[in-house]
Formats: C-alpha cells, sequence, structure tokens
C-alpha cells in the first residue's frame, strides 16, 4: 500500500484501526498461510488449495457459458477438492468495484472475490492499484501448452500481461447473419450505413457500456479512424475529440436508420442474438466466432447463420483470469485457473455444442491426440473455418473504452 | 291490486334453496305503519333488504314490491325511492349537520342559496335551529338520530323503512323520538315498514302488525341470516 | 421459565424497533459517506479519490450527467402516474362492485398476483408486450398481416409507459387486498344501501360513504406504492427506458462503477430520490386535498349520478384487463420455460422441453437454496418478533393502537429503497468483510417483518380473551396459554402472515443484490441478471420457480391448518 503511510501518524485513527485490523485476522485465520504461498511451488499449492471454496467472479449473462463454468467447478471439485462458486455477474465492473472498495475499506486479506475473468480496462484498473496478486501464471503446470509471446496473449488492450493474469480464450468481433434472408451481408462500416438506408429497423448493437456495445464502438474508432497510432496512445495524449468525430458523424447517421430508430437498445449480446432469433433485426454482432455453430447446435439460431467479418478485419482480443490481491483462496483459484487452461478444459470450451470460444493454447505445442478433438471441430456447422475470417485488428489502448462510452452516453442516453 | 302505498306480494328470500321466512304479503297504506316482529335472525333484515333492493348476492329473492302500484321489484335500490333508518344514524363523521342534511336533499334543488335555506328550513322546523355548523359527533345520541330522520325525509321518499331505529336510545329519549317519527309519516302520509322484535315500539306505531313466520316446511334453524349463534 | 418469556414479551416491541429503525437509522446516514468525510478514517488515510468525493463535486458531477433530467422525469412520472393509476383503479373497482359476485371473483383473481415476484411478473410482461411477443405472435399474421415483427418501441419507451403499465399491474393487487382489509372498519355495506336510499347511483353512493373512510387507511399502502415505484431497479431493467434509465437504475450503475469515486455521485441520485419522494408525497396530499374539496362541493350539490353504468363498466373493466394481463404474463412466462424453437409469428412453440427444468437444477439449486433459506429464516424470525409485540400489546392492555407504531412498521416501505439500503451497503463494505446471507438477510427482515406484522395484528386482537381465561382457570400458565391455546387457534392466520413473508422475501431484489454484494445469489438476483440477455428460456425458468415459492407457501398455510388440526371446523366456534 504505497500511499497510506503519509497520515498513519494521526492518533485518533490508530484504535479504530486495531479493531479492524483484529476483526479482519479473526474472521479469517488463514490469511497469513497465504504470504507464504509460492506460485512456483505447484505441488505446495495443489495441497494447499484442497478444501478451499474460490469464488469464481464471471459475466453470467449467457447459459451456455455458465453451464460451462458449472462442469469445470465439478471437474476440480472431483479431482482437486476445491469448490467453485461461479458469483455471476453482469458486468465485469462489479466485481471490479467490489475489490476497489474493499481495499478501500481495509480488507487486503479477506476479499470476496477469489478468480475473476477480466481484461483491458478492469485489468488495467486493478493492476495500476497494484490490487492484482502475482506474477503467477508461468508456474501453472497447464501453461506448457501456451504460446504466451503471441501478441494477444502478451499484452492486453496493449498493457503487458507481465503474467499476472493467465489467458483463457481467444475472440474477435463477428457479425451474425442469415445466409437465407441476407446471403450479401455489408463487409464495412459504410456498406452497413448503406444497407441500414434501404433495410431501416433491421440492425442494432447492444447498449454502451455493456461489454459488447462496447466493442462494437472501438471497432468502429478502428475502422473509421485514418491515423490509427493515436489509438496506441491513452486518450489524454491525443486531441480526443478530433480522432472521433467520424465515429460520432457515423453514428449521427446510422442511428435514425437502425431498429427503435436508436431510442432504445438490446441490453447485451446474448439479447441482441434474442432480436435476430426472433426475427426483428437481420445482423447483430458477437465477440465469438463460435456464436453462429452454438446456436444451430443447440436450436436457438436457424441452421443457415452464419458469421462474417468486415472484409478489412476486425478488433480481437484475449480475455484472461486474474487473482485479486486480497483473495483468502488463492491456492485454490490457481488450481482452477490450471484446469480451464488444460487442453481438455479448452477443447470442450472450444466445442460450439458447448460454448464455442476459441482456444488459448498452442496447436503445435500439443501432442497428435490432443489436437485431434480441435481439428474435429473446425468442421461443424457454422463453425469459420480457417483463413475465412478477415485480419484481427488491435485494440486501442485501455482508457478509449471509457472514453467512448462516456461519449456515447452523452450522445445518445440523454434522453434528448 | 294497485293502489297508493307500499305492497309487498309473496315476498320471500332462499338460501342455498332454503326459504328463510314464509312468504309474505301485506299493504302498507299512506300514513300508515305496519310493523313486522321475528326473532332475532329470523329473516328481519333480508326482508328489508329485499324490499330495498340490496339482497346479498347470495340469496335469491322472489314476490314483487310495488311504490304506490308501480312494480319496483326490478329496479336498483337508487331509483325506488324508498328512504332506510337504521339502528345508527349513520351520520357523516366528515361532514357538518348541515352537509349531511344537504346530501339528502334532491339535485333538483339548485342555487348554494337555495340549497342552505332549504336545509335550515328543515332543522328550525324539526326545533334544531342553529344546528348546521355543528358536528355529529358534538350532538346527543337522540339529536343524532333526529338528523338522520330529516336527512332521509328531505331526500323525498315514496316509502320509509325502519330497521329497529329505536333500539339504540334510553326510554325517555325513545319515546320522544318515536313520536317525532310517526308524527312525521302520518302528516307526510309515508306507507312505513317498522321491523323491530320490541314489543313496545309495535305498540307505539299503532299499526296492524305482522310475526315474520319460520318456513313451516324445513326446520328453519336460527343460523338463517348466517350470522353465529355466539 | 414463566418469567424469562415475560421479559422476552417485554423486550419484543424494544427488539422490533431496533431491527426496523437502526439499519434505517444507519442507512440514511450512510448516504453521505462517499463525500470524504471519513476517509481517514475508514480507509486508513488512503487518499479521497477511490473513497469518494466532496459533496459539492459530487453535485456537479451528478447534475452534468447526460440526461440526468430525463432520468429524474422518468422516474417521477411513472412512479406518480402508477400510483395514481393504481389507486384510482382499485378505488374505482371497490366502488363499482362491492357487493356484487363480480367482485368477489375478481377478488380471488386479483390476489395470486400479489404473491407473483415483480422481476417474474416483469419478465411476463415483457414477453407478452414485446413486438415479438405473444400478444403479437397470437394476432399474426393472420389478423396482422404480419410475418416478422414490427418495429415499434413498446418496451423500453422513453416515456417509460411500458414500466407504468407493469408496476400499475403489480400495485393493483396490493393496493386492492389493502382495501379489503380496510374495509370492514368502514361499515361499508349500510353506508352505501344508505346514500342508495337517498337516491344516489351505486359508485356516488361508494364515494360519498366509504370513501372518506377507506382513504385515510389506505395512506401508508399509498406512500409504499409511490416508494416502490421511485426505487425500483428490478423492474425498470425489463420494461424501463435505456437511454436513460430510470434514476434508480442509474444510482446502481455509479454504485458498481470501478472508479469508487462515482460512489459519491451515486449518494447525490440516493439523497435526490428521498427528496423526489418526499416532493410526490407532497403532490398526493396536495391532490388528495383538490379531490377533498370537489367531493365537499358535490356533497352540498346533491347530485345523484344513478345513470353509473357506463362508468361502473369501465370501473370493472379496467382491473379486470390489468389482472388478466398480469395472468397472462405468467401463462407466458410458464410457456417460455418449456418451449423449444419457437419463431415469429408461431402462437405456440414448435416443440416442448420439458427437461429444461432437470437439466438446469444444478445451477438452480444454489440459488433456490439461498432463496429458501432467507425466505424460512426471515419469515421465522419475523414472526417471532411479531409474536412478541403483539403479545405484549395485548398483555400490558395497550389495545390494537395503529397511529405511531404504524408508521415505524411503514418507515422501510415509504423510504426509497435506493437511499437507506445504499448507505447500508457503504457502512457494510467500509465495516470490512460484511457481506453474505447474514447482512441479507437482516435488510430483507426491514421488509418482512412489517407485512408479517400487518396480517397478523388483527387476528391477533380479535382472538376471543376469554379463552385464555378459561385456560387460566384451569390452572394454566401463560406461556402455556399461548402456546396450548393462542397459538394452536391461530394457527390459519400465522401460516398466512409466514407465507406473506416467504412472498415478500422471495421478491425482494435491491436489498439481496446490495447487501450480497452479488456473492448470496437468489432465483430473484439471477432473474435480474438474465434480464440483460433475454435469454426467454433460461430467464423464464427462474421467473417460474420464484413464482412457485411464494404459491407453495401459500398453498401449504392454506392446507396445513386442516390436515394437522383435523376436524377443527365442525369444533371450532365459527
Amino acid at each position: 500500500m504505497p500511499d497510506t503511510t503519509s497520515s498513519f501518524d494521526r492518533g485518533i485513527r490508530r484504535p479504530f484501526q486495531a479493531m479492524l485490523a483484529i476483526l479482519l485476522l479473526t474472521w479469517c485465520g488463514q490469511a497469513a498461510a497465504d504470504d507464504a504461498l509460492d506460485p512456483a511451488d505447484w505441488a505446495k499449492i495443489a495441497q494447499e488449495g484442497r478444501g478451499q471454496v474460490v469464488y469464481f467472479n464471471a459475466w453470467g449473462g449467457e447459459a451456455r457459458i455458465n453451464a460451462y463454468i458449472d462442469w469445470a467447478g465439478r471437474q476440480v471439485a472431483e479431482t482437486d477438492d476445491v469448490t467453485v462458486k461461479h458469483v455471476k455477474i453482469g458486468n465485469t465492473a462489479e466485481a471490479v468495484s467490489r475489490i476497489l472498495s474493499e481495499y478501500a475499506g481495509g480488507n487486503t486479506t479477506s476479499g470476496s472475490v477469489d478468480l475473476i475473468w477480466i481484461n483491458g480496462e478492469n485489468f488495467a484498473a486493478l493492476q495500476r492499484r497494484d490490487y492484482l496478486y502475482g506474477p503467477w501464471t508461468a508456474a501453472l503446470p497447464n501453461m506448457q501448452f501456451v504460446n504466451p509471446t503471441q501478441p494477444a496473449l502478451e499484452n492486453d488492450f496493449g498493457i503487458a500481461v507481465s503474467n499476472m493474469e493467465a489467458p483463457w480464450g481467444l475472440a474477435q468481433l463477428v457479425f451474425l447473419h442469415d445466409t437465407a434472408i441476407l446471403p450479401a451481408p455489408p463487409r464495412s462500416a459504410y456498406e452497413l450505413l448503406n444497407w441500414s438506408v434501404a433495410n431501416p429497423g433491421r440492425f442494432t448493437y447492444p447498449q454502451p457500456p455493456s461489454f459488447m456495445g462496447s466493442a462494437f464502438l472501438r471497432q468502429l474508432l478502428v475502422d473509421l479512424t485514418a491515423d490509427r497510432s493515436a489509438l496506441r496512445k491513452p486518450v489524454s495524449e491525443v486531441d480526443a475529440a478530433a480522432v472521433t468525430v467520424t465515429v460520432w458523424n457515423y453514428l449521427d447517421r446510422l442511428h435514425p436508420l437502425m431498429w427503435r430508430s436508436g431510442v432504445a437498445f438490446p441490453q447485451s449480446t446474448s439479447a441482441a442474438r434474442g432480436l435476430f432469433a426472433d426475427g426483428e433485426i437481420d445482423i447483430t454482432v458477437s465477440f465469438d466466432p463460435g456464436e453462429a455453430a452454438n446456436g444451430i447446435a443447440n436450436g436457438t439460431l436457424p441452421k443457415t447463420t452464419a458469421v462474417y467479418t468486415f472484409s478489412e478485419g476486425t478488433i480481437g482480443n484475449a480475455s484472461f483470469l486474474a487473482i485479486p490481491g486480497n483473495s483468502p483462496n488463492k491456492a485454490g483459484a490457481m488450481i482452477l485457473a490450471n484446469f480451464l487452461l488444460s487442453p481438455a478444459a479448452q477443447a470442450r470450451k472450444a466445442d460450439p455444442a458447448i460454448w464455442g470460444n476459441h482456444t488459448v493454447l498452442s496447436m503445435p505445442l500439443l501432442s497428435a491426440d490432443q489436437r485431434k478433438h480441435f481439428k474435429a471441430l473446425e468442421s461443424m456447422k457454422g463453425m469459420p473455418g480457417p483463413g475465412q475470417l478477415g485480419p484481427s485488428l488491435l485494440e486501442p489502448h485501455p482508457t478509449w473504452t471509457a472514453y467512448m462510452d462516456e461519449q456515447w452516453e452523452a450522445r445518445y442516453a440523454n434522453g434528448d | 291490486m294497485t293502489g297508493p302505498g307500499l305492497q309487498l306480494d309473496g315476498l320471500a328470500a332462499r338460501l342455498q334453496g332454503r326459504r328463510l321466512f314464509a312468504p309474505l304479503s301485506l299493504t302498507v297504506l299512506p300514513g300508515q305503519v305496519t310493523t313486522v316482529m321475528g326473532p332475532s335472525g329470523g329473516g328481519k333484515s333480508t326482508l328489508l333488504a329485499l324490499v330495498c333492493g340490496a339482497l346479498d348476492p347470495a340469496f335469491q329473492g322472489q314476490g314483487r314490491v310495488l311504490v304506490d302500484g308501480i312494480d319496483v321489484t326490478g329496479i336498483p335500490t337508487e331509483r325506488r325511492r324508498i328512504g332506510i333508518l337504521f339502528q345508527e344514524p349513520l351520520l357523516f363523521p366528515h361532514l357538518s349537520v348541515a352537509g349531511n342534511l344537504a346530501f339528502g336533499l334532491p339535485a333538483g334543488v339548485k342555487g348554494r342559496r337555495a340549497r342552505a335555506a332549504r336545509v335550515n328550513d328543515a332543522l328550525r322546523a324539526a326545533d334544531l335551529d342553529g344546528f348546521g355548523a355543528r358536528h355529529p359527533a358534538t350532538l346527543s345520541g337522540g339529536q343524532r338520530a333526529r338528523i338522520a330522520v330529516l336527512r332521509t325525509l328531505l331526500s323525498e321518499p315514496l316509502a320509509l323503512l325502519l330497521d329497529e331505529p329505536f333500539s339504540g336510545l334510553d326510554a325517555g329519549t325513545r319515546t320522544r323520538f318515536r313520536e317525532t317519527v310517526f308524527d312525521a309519516v302520518r302528516r307526510r302520509g309515508l306507507p312505513t315498514l317498522l321491523v323491530t322484535h320490541d314489543a313496545g315500539d309495535a305498540e307505539a306505531a299503532g299499526g296492524p302488525v305482522v310475526q315474520l313466520l319460520p318456513e313451516p316446511a324445513a326446520e328453519a334453524g336460527p343460523n338463517g341470516n348466517g350470522k353465529s349463534p355466539l | 421459565m414463566s418469567r424469562s418469556q415475560g421479559v422476552a414479551v417485554r423486550a419484543a416491541p424494544f427488539a422490533t424497533a431496533a431491527v426496523l429503525t437502526l439499519p434505517v437509522a444507519v442507512g440514511t446516514i450512510g448516504i453521505v459517506l462517499p463525500f470524504g468525510w471519513l476517509d481517514g478514517l475508514i480507509a486508513g488515510g488512503r487518499g479521497g479519490g477511490d473513497w469518494g468525493m466532496p459533496a459539492g463535486a459530487a453535485w456537479a458531477a451528478f447534475r452534468d450527467a447526460p440526461g440526468i433530467g430525463a432520468s429524474l422525469q422518468v422516474s417521477l412520472t411513472s412512479a406518480l402516474a402508477s400510483t395514481l393509476i393504481a389507486l384510482l383503479l382499485v378505488l374505482g373497482l371497490t366502488a363499482a362492485g362491492q357487493g356484487t359476485r363480480l367482485f368477489g371473483l375478481l377478488a380471488q383473481a386479483i390476489s395470486p398476483l400479489l404473491a407473483v415476484p415483480h422481476a417474474a411478473m416483469a419478465a411476463g410482461l415483457a414477453f407478452l408486450l414485446a413486438p415479438s411477443g405473444w400478444l403479437f405472435r397470437l394476432f399474426s399474421p393472420w389478423a396482422t398481416g404480419l410475418t416478422r415483427p414490427p418495429d415499434l418501441l413498446i418496451l423500453h419507451d422513453p416515456g417509460g409507459l411500458a414500466l407504468t403499465a407493469g408496476l400499475v399491474v403489480k400495485e393493483v393487487p396490493f393496493l386492492f387486498l389493502m382495501t379489503l382489509a380496510a374495509l370492514p372498519q368502514t361499515d361499508a355495506a349500510r353506508r352505501c344501501l344508505l346514500g342508495r336510499s337517498l337516491g344516489y347511483g351505486r359508485m356516488a353512493a361508494w364515494c360519498a360513504g366509504v370513501a372518506p373512510a377507506l382513504l385515510p387507511q389506505l395512506r401508508l399502502p399509498v406512500l409504499a406504492v409511490l416508494a416502490y415505484g421511485l426505487s425500483t431497479v428490478d423492474m425498470a431493467v425489463f420494461l424501463g427506458p435505456t437511454t436513460p434509465p430510470p434514476l434508480a437504475v442509474r444510482c446502481l450503475h455509479w454504485l458498481t462503477d470501478p472508479d469508487l469515486s462515482q460512489r459519491a455521485i451515486a449518494a447525490i441520485a440516493a439523497l435526490v430520490l428521498l427528496a423526489a419522494t418526499a416532493a410526490c408525497a407532497a403532490l398526493l396530499w396536495l391532490l388528495a386535498r383538490l379531490a377533498q374539496l370537489g367531493w365537499r362541493w358535490w356533497i352540498w350539490r346533491g347530485l345523484r349520478l344513478q345513470a353509473d353504468a357506463a362508468p361502473r363498466a369501465v370501473a370493472l373493466g379496467l382491473p379486470a384487463l390489468f389482472t388478466a394481463l398480469g395472468m397472462s404474463a405468467i401463462l407466458a412466462l410458464l410457456v417460455w420455460s418449456v418451449a423449444g424453437p419457437w419463431r415469429f409469428p408461431d402462437a405456440l412453440p414448435q416443440a416442448w422441453q420439458a427437461s429444461r427444468f432437470a437439466s438446469h437444477l444444478p445451477q438452480l439449486a444454489g440459488p433456490l437454496g439461498n432463496t429458501l433459506l432467507l425466505a424460512l429464516g426471515t419469515s421465522a424470525i419475523a414472526l417471532l418478533l411479531t409474536v412478541g409485540c403483539l403479545e405484549n400489546e395485548v398483555r400490558r392492555g395497550l389495545g390494537h393502537r395503529p397511529g405511531r407504531a404504524l408508521w415505524l412498521l411503514y418507515l422501510p416501505l415509504i423510504l426509497p429503497q435506493m437511499s437507506f439500503l445504499f448507505g447500508l451497503q457503504v457502512v457494510a463494505a467500509a465495516l470490512g468483510p460484511g457481506p453474505g446471507l447474514f447482512a441479507v438477510g437482516w435488510a430483507q427482515l426491514l421488509f418482512v417483518l412489517p407485512y408479517i406484522y400487518l396480517s397478523l395484528a388483527d387476528p391477533w386482537h380479535a382472538w376471543d380473551r376469554r379463552y385464555g381465561l378459561v385456560a387460566v382457570g384451569l390452572g394454566a400458565g401463560r406461556l402455556r396459554v399461548l402456546l396450548r391455546v393462542k397459538l394452536p387457534m391461530l394457527l390459519a392466520p400465522l401460516l398466512t402472515a409466514a407465507a406473506i413473508g416467504v412472498a415478500v422475501s422471495t421478491a425482494l431484489y435491491l436489498p439481496t443484490a446490495l447487501l450480497g454484494a452479488g456473492r448470496v445469489a437468489t432465483l430473484t438476483t439471477e432473474a435480474v441478471t438474465l434480464a440483460a440477455s433475454q435469454d426467454r428460456r433460461l430467464l423464464a425458468v427462474y421467473a417460474v420457480l420464484q413464482t412457485v415459492v411464494p404459491f407453495l407457501a401459500f398453498l401449504l398455510a392454506r392446507l396445513l391448518p386442516a390436515a394437522l388440526q383435523p376436524g377443527r371446523r365442525a369444533a371450532a366456534p365459527a
């Protein structure tokens, strides 16, 4: 805690803090044990994690993901005696906020979050304040199947990962269309606008600052900005208004042509997919190339659904697992993270019938046997084949996310 | 069969197929007070409800009610022009005496001044001059009862039902109030049906007395009107 | 033994008052914590930026937040309009229907809707009314010609009409049952008959004679409805506007923002909600005074208003319509919970999937367990406290005094939940790892206790004390009288009160979400989380379960007395 000592000598606070400290220490006696945790000594961690209850804070708005986490929890309960409680949050920021307020309240050893599904601005927020545990991921046995120097895993929205979070999944922004209804979908931002002129009310995107809404805004930002080097820098270092003016001009023209004339928006990816499935819209966005295949597999999307990207590519990123510094169950969290990285767990996650999320494992590092399963998935209906999607574009600096969300809110959610 | 007055023609009520009392037929002439007597719970209140058209939907009524020769059986309470006086005066506590009386006055009397004049006239005629601004809660029991009568009479009914209106009063007040009511009834020529279990009331009314008989065929229990025996 | 229970009985009202007022007081004070005053004290000297910001800066940020005026406006209009409409519907229904067979039928049809949690009702209405919802499907394409859902702004409209309608559907049953409970004390039947015998129409007679006696008794329930409307998050998430959302929803967003300084803005929003509630209450009072003036003029004028057939049809028809809407919404939930593929505009799913409940059982078990634990736990504690309070009132001859005690009971219900729960959450977070089942249980108790007390007070006081005297005469002590005579005789109202407690606890969203800090998942919090996903099938599963819990409770409350005390009916003196 870097900035706490300066005013430490104010007398009135001492008794209060002492009381608090005693309270906290008695509350969770195992806090002391955590200090001795050595991330490199896996055998000790595996032993220490036995019997721990891990509160895994992960976005819970998607039934298939919840079911997958539930499955993973049952696996580690059986093999490692770790109990997983999935805290289904509506937005990762909720959990980050909780960690921050715990630290603000002096709770540095018995936090309520043990493992968190995270990336981008949320990772940056915790990392900047030194509220994350680590580095810890290098010692995970299953990291042997990961190539940590590949660009998507080395940097998270331009912030160095430095073994502070374990990779979990790869994603790229894709659009879904029904090939039977819309055989030739618009393949650039301006094609989308022109198509909307001819087909008003048939497109929408989830409302920022939801995860997908923010991502769509960043896609437009990357797509419509001439000088992409400005996006590598923090917002404060560039003339953000000048950089983003094309995006707002674009949206000013697009919104009146959208579903509900851009007055109401779906609140999440799955809400937008629901509208797509109901036939209210013809194109929807997702951050999951396996989305169409999954929907076809479980019967919620028509068999003719397919994914595509803009021809110049769409933004892509990786998502990670991190352990807050005040987690009382770090060993258990590491065991769960390791399991989620195992070829078996990653293969199941990649199966569109289960979830359909791209693996972070490197195929060359896997044995032929382990690879076979991943290969089989590529032929599934609705799954984009290798090279079928456009290139994956780099995410802007994390500060852009909040900036775009705020600007969007001020322009389009002001009640006018 | 037709003529002035209040006429009941084979009036009876059934609850789940069972008749509460033997069908009742009688004629009350204008200015006459006919008393219906019966044991407690013998269906007296049901009879009153039948006459004024407010029978609980759980009962089925039969027979006819005629007012001045006009069959009002299918007509709703508010169009029958049959006034009721209950055991309690039921003055509205949120209104002054004048407000309570104005409530009874027909809407045909228009204009604030005209209505106030009619209300004051009525109060003066009843020796209650200057009571208009008073609040019902500040009146004696007898005064409240008389205001209730005034309110009903102001509504210009064609017939009057009295549901034991004297039983809540002490002996002295009771005698005087009875006189007031019967006097008003006679003066206005109102056919009046008095329901009571008090022989003194019946005697003072001076009119015919009819006993409400239990239905002969069935063993009419004391639960006839749904009240508990306790 | 007898002495200790005597002490317990005497302590009960104090315990109850503490349970109710302490958290409300702490919560109300806690609202201002994020203004940085206690920064150093609590956060161990951590810089102000992490814990809040000064009130002035927070106010400026609140005032300049985009669309804040629109947020406040939609909160005010939807809460005020829904309160007024629900009240008028209930008064109209009672005026037009009291004493008729239809009224009895409606009373039976409406009451089950009270048990349906807000979130489930909102979800069901969304399923029903959306352009791709059941209503459009039923009439398409044969009547509307639509083969695709129309692009109509029905849900989430910026004016908050959908939210208002949802609130009305949910509040009509509440106000109606409150009215039914208050009616016996108004001598309604005879007052109506009197008015009608003076020539007034059915509705006019009711308005003249019964309404003035009834309305004062509805004052607190109406305020509770108003406060709920202003701070609702669960219904707003399903039906309310999103660009921008109502104020309570934005308050929750600020509260959960990763940037902790935003909590100070949330605190301003909580205070504004508090002020808005007071302003709306004042406005309602003003409207009531105006209505009173009009009423007095009408009484003096003596207008009979006999021709009320059309108004009566409307007054009976509208509540019936809203009831039908509520029931259809529940039906829509049931259908979606077992629906397989279902494309627009098919009126029914192409296939059914009853297996969904079974396949989601592992995920449902946790939230269901928490829901039941909280519902039963809070109801049991609330019943204990209530019985203690009531017994104390009876023993000390205090009689049944509404008045001040009633205001105390209603306090948590007439203050906006968002405001004082926000403060409670801030205090809980500041004091360390407080959040959990215990904190949620306490917060829920604030809402469960008043309802249990309100439902049990009347039967408790109506109990014939002579039975107790008889038992004492036979040598029984007070505790024995309570346990062996009174409680068994009052078993039915006790169980009904418990069922009401279960229904209230199951439906609570904000107390659970705020004090559970996301770790206490109940059917309600899961359903609201799923609202964002619009996974209709899974959402329906949660909403159906959420509805089933209180229904089972009421069913048990109805069946258990007969099962436990066979022959009771015949032996009991009515």
